[in-house]
């Protein structure tokens, strides 16, 4: 029984073989509260143990064991009223798109800001999606394209650094909520930034994620 | 009762079933886990203490505590995450040895750390040589994104219990939540029991 869950939060999903043996990892909500199916974005890893067997193997009606939803601390809710930072790298977009689809679902109106790195724009997970939210609602969405950029690309084209952030990043003053998602590397450099430029720690909350699969 | 996941075959570990608790796989990386930003700590002013419920509290600075004896230990480590790590070395002082003599009634302890986390455990867990401050890690320095300069080890629980930056126990009667606890994530932790949420 699905009792609803809390943008931001996570599921474990559970593979058993025949013979007992068991595999799991955990996989962000992808979903707003209010869509219609709970939908997790899957990384395929080469060298994964479940990612691939849920590209590769699973059919559509076969059934998933499924955990969750998990954890109270890296979750955004419409009632928080601070400008919203959401600075993603790679699949740590994830959580993020179930926070903008909350947030235009149920109307709240405090100043939400995307700030996504990926490599190239093929990489870029939900990116028509993307398009629609910036510039509506208060809504920003900034990308930078870290290895190749298409022609006529008007976006940040580097790592996120201290003038990237200087440049999307509120104010201090105006005490942004901000959350970083993606590679242990990028959210340490990502944070620690941001501690650099005068937000306070403990308005800075991180996910990071190692070699799962 | 588990679903059979069809075509499942796994990538079995190569270990014995004993040294991996359920559910968990083997990494050779050391991944990092943190629920904020790696708080920075000057050694000159950094200090580890025992408060709470006890007549006299202890304290030691950066230089005292090195001076304390050192053991180096290979300790296998679980996330809760469910990655663990085999035979990782560590050094520290024990936790028998800073609460040598002490006398109190406590039952639990908080640990405190830098950057204001916290986590909880019974005192009982951190006493007869199975759980260190760690200073070192593969005899180099305790990296800061790894807990440094010193973190809780309690290597036989899910390893958030392992406060990275840590600065102080404090000593209670009874029980309190830490962070993780409070945020969805099992009182004790025990990885052999798999208790890795609330409800476990």
């Amino acid at each position: 029984m699905w009792e609803g869950h809390i943008p931001g939060q996570h599921v474990d999903i559970r593979l058993t073989a025949e013979d007992g043996y068991q595999a799991q990892r955990s996989y962000s909500i992808a979903s707003a509260p209010e869509d219609d199916h709970l939908v997790l974005t899957v990384e395929r890893l080469q060298e994964g143990e479940v990612s691939p067997y849920l590209f590769d193997v699973i059919e559509p009606g076969e059934e998933l064991e499924m955990r969750g939803p998990i954890g109270l601390y890296f979750v955004w809710e419409a009632v928080m009223s601070e400008p919203l930072l959401m600075i993603a790298g790679g699949s740590g977009v994830v959580p993020f798109r179930a926070m903008l689809r909350h947030r235009r679902a149920v109307g709240a109106d405090v100043p939400a800001r995307l700030l996504y790195s990926a490599r190239t724009i093929a990489d870029v997970i939900y990116r028509d999606e993307l398009e629609v939210h910036d510039g509506s609602d208060e809504t920003e969405v900034v990308l930078t394209l870290t290895r190749e950029q298409p022609d006529g690309w008007g976006g940040y084209d580097r790592r996120v650094d201290r003038t990237i952030l200087e440049e999307v990043a509120w104010d201090p003053d105006r005490r942004p909520r901000i959350y970083v998602c993606g590679p242990t590397t990028f959210v340490e450099l990502v944070a620690g930034t941001l501690v650099d430029l005068g937000h306070h720690p403990t308005a800075i909350r991180t996910e990071r994620f190692g070699p799962t699969g | 009762m588990a679903i059979i996941s069809r075509g499942f075959t796994g990538r079995r570990p190569d270990v014995a079933p004993d040294r991996l608790p359920p559910g968990q796989y083997i990494t050779r990386d050391f991944p990092v886990l943190s629920a904020g930003p790696t708080p920075r700590i000057d050694l000159d002013t950094w200090n580890f203490e025992i408060t709470g419920v006890v007549d006299e509290p202890r304290s030691w600075t950066w230089g005292e505590f090195n001076s304390l004896p050192m053991e180096t230990v290979t300790q296998d480590i679980h996330c809760v995450t469910k990655w663990s790590k085999l035979d990782t070395t560590w050094t520290g002082v024990s936790l028998d040895v800073l609460l040598d003599g002490l006398e109190t009634d406590a039952t639990h302890l908080m640990a405190h750390s830098y950057g204001g986390y916290t986590t909880n455990l019974p005192l009982a867990d951190v006493r007869g040589a199975r759980s260190w401050i760690a200073i070192g890690y593969d005899d180099q320095p305790l990296p800061p994104e790894h807990g440094g300069p010193a973190r809780l080890l309690v290597p036989h629980l899910y390893f958030w219990k392992s406060a990275k930056w840590v600065r102080g126990i404090e000593l209670m009667v009874g029980d309190r939540q830490g962070f993780w606890e409070r945020n969805g994530y099992h009182d004790y932790g025990d990885p052999w029991r798999e208790q890795r949420y609330w409800g476990d």
